[in-house]
C-alpha cells in the first residue's frame, strides 16, 4: 500500500534473523568510503546528504529493494543521487559504462 | 531564527497520526501513539527537507520519546514497563 | 576479492561502481587516493573501540556518568576519533537491558565501532526486534528474565546508540585491557551479554 513505504518495516512480520554474516568485499568498501566521502564526515565538505541517499534507496520499489543487496541499493542510489545533483549525467554513465565493460574483454 | 523547543522531559506527547508522501523518518508503527519526552536530543536540519535537496533550516527540534510496548502493539507479551524509544521530530508531535 | 575481478565478468552493480568511481576521479570530485585512505579508515574502525569505552566505564564510575551524559565527548577522552557521530550510550542494569535496532534503514554508530553486521540490517531483525525484542534475543541465545525490563532504541534520526553492558561478576581487580576482551559487538548492540570470565 501507498501510505507505508517498504522501507518502513518495524513491527511487521518477519522470519527468523540469519545470523551468518559475510566478509565484505572490496567494491562493497568502496561503496561505503565513496558514501561517507561524499557526505563530507571527514573534511565536512558535502556532495550529497544521506537524506537523499535514503530517500532514493526508499524509491527503489518493493521488489528491487528486496532483491538487491545492501551495497548494491547504496550503490544505485548514490550514482541516483550524483545524476539528480548534475554532477554526472546519464550519458556520461553509459559512455563510461560501455568503456569499463569492453575494457574487460 | 531558531525553532523553539516546546517539549521538556516528562511532558506527553502524541505523535500525529499523518501518512504523507516523501522521506519520512517517524516510523509508521509509532504515528497517532501516545508517549513520554525521554530528552531533548538538539535541534538539526529537518530531514524530510533535505532529502528533496533543500537546506532543512530552520533546525528542528529532536525529541526521544518513550513509548509502552504494550499501548504500541496489540498483541505485545512482556511487561508492562517495556518500553521502545524513538527519536521523533517537533513537528510530529502534538500535545498528549 | 579483486582477484576475483579478474576471472569473472563483473555483476551489474559492480560495474556501476567503478563507472562512478572513475567518472567522479575525471572530474575532479574525489581521487583515488582519498577513496583508498577512506576504505582503510573504515577498515580500521571496529567494535575493540567500543570495548575500550566499555571497560573504562567499568572501572572509573566518574567516566561512566560522563559517558551516559555525552557519548561522543566521552569517546573522545580516550582519543578515539568519532567524526560526525551524536552517540547516546544506555546502560544495561539489573532492571532494564537495551537493545538497538534502526527500523528505518541501518543506522549504527560506525564512526565507533565500524561496519555492522549483515543480520542488524536484515528484513527480519529490523522488523521483530521493536515488536518482540525477548523472541528475537532468544533466537541470539539471549535469554531476558521476565524480572527485567526491555528498552528497544529505534535509531530513526540523527543520534546513534551504543549499549553499556553490565559488568560481568567474577572480574574483580581485572585491569582495562583485559576487560575489553569480554565485550562483544553483539553485547554493545544489545543482542547479547558480555563474555563470561
Amino acid at each position: 500500500m501507498i501510505e507505508r513505504s517498504h522501507h518502513d518495516m518495524g513491527g511487521l512480520p518477519a522470519g527468523k534473523v540469519e545470523r551468518s554474516e559475510h566478509d565484505y568485499a572490496e567494491w562493497e568498501r568502496r561503496v561505503d568510503a565513496l558514501m561517507v566521502l561524499l557526505s563530507g564526515v571527514f573534511d565536512g565538505k558535502k556532495l550529497l546528504t544521506v537524506d537523499e541517499l535514503r530517500k532514493n534507496i526508499e524509491a527503489l520499489g518493493p521488489e528491487a529493494y528486496d532483491r538487491m543487496s545492501y551495497y548494491e541499493r547504496w550503490v544505485t542510489s548514490i550514482t541516483q543521487t550524483m545524476l539528480q545533483r548534475g554532477v554526472i549525467t546519464t550519458e556520461e554513465l553509459a559512455r563510461k559504462m560501455r568503456e569499463v565493460e569492453e575494457r574487460g574483454r | 531564527m531558531a525553532v523553539e523547543a516546546l517539549f521538556r522531559p516528562g511532558d506527553r506527547v502524541r505523535v500525529m497520526r499523518a501518512y504523507p508522501l516523501g522521506h519520512v523518518r517517524t516510523p509508521y508503527y509509532i504515528r497517532g501513539h501516545d508517549g513520554v519526552i525521554e530528552r531533548l536530543c538538539g535541534s538539526f536540519p529537518n530531514p524530510e527537507e533535505l532529502a528533496q535537496m533543500r537546506s532543512g533550516l530552520p533546525a528542528q527540534p529532536l525529541y526521544r520519546v518513550r513509548f509502552r510496548q504494550n499501548e504500541v502493539w496489540p498483541d505485545y507479551r512482556g511487561r508492562p514497563d517495556d518500553v521502545v524509544e524513538v527519536e521523533i521530530f517537533q513537528h510530529w508531535l502534538e500535545k498528549g | 576479492m579483486s582477484e576475483l575481478g579478474r576471472y569473472q565478468p563483473l555483476s551489474y552493480f559492480q560495474l556501476m561502481e567503478i563507472s562512478l568511481r572513475e567518472l567522479l576521479v575525471e572530474k575532479g570530485v574525489v581521487s583515488e587516493t582519498q577513496i583508498e585512505a577512506t576504505v582503510e579508515d573504515m577498515r580500521a574502525r571496529g567494535p575493540e573501540r567500543g570495548a575500550r569505552v566499555v571497560a573504562h566505564a567499568w572501572t572509573d564510575a566518574a567516566y561512566k556518568r560522563r559517558l551516559l551524559e555525552n557519548g561522543t565527548a566521552a569517546c573522545e577522552e580516550l582519543g578515539l576519533d568519532v567524526p560526525a557521530l551524536r552517540l547516546v550510550v544506555v546502560e544495561n542494569t539489573a532492571e532494564a537491558h537495551n537493545v538497538i535496532v534502526c527500523t528505518l534503514c541501518s543506522c549504527y554508530p560506525r564512526m565507533l565501532l565500524g561496519l555492522p553486521p549483515d543480520w542488524y540490517k536484515s528484513r527480519n531483525y529490523r522488523s521483530r526486534v521493536v515488536r518482540e525484542p525477548r523472541a528475537v534475543l532468544a533466537e541470539f541465545g539471549t535469554v531476558i528474565p521476565e524480572s527485567v525490563r526491555i528498552r528497544v532504541h529505534d535509531s530513526t534520526a540523527d543520534m546513534r546508540y551504543m549499549v553499556l553492558p553490565m559488568r560481568p561478576a567474577g572480574t574483580e581487580g581485572w585491569d582495562e585491557q583485559r576487560l575489553a576482551e569480554l565485550v562483544t559487538r553483539d553485547s554493545m548492540i544489545g543482542v547479547a551479554l558480555p563474555k563470561a570470565p
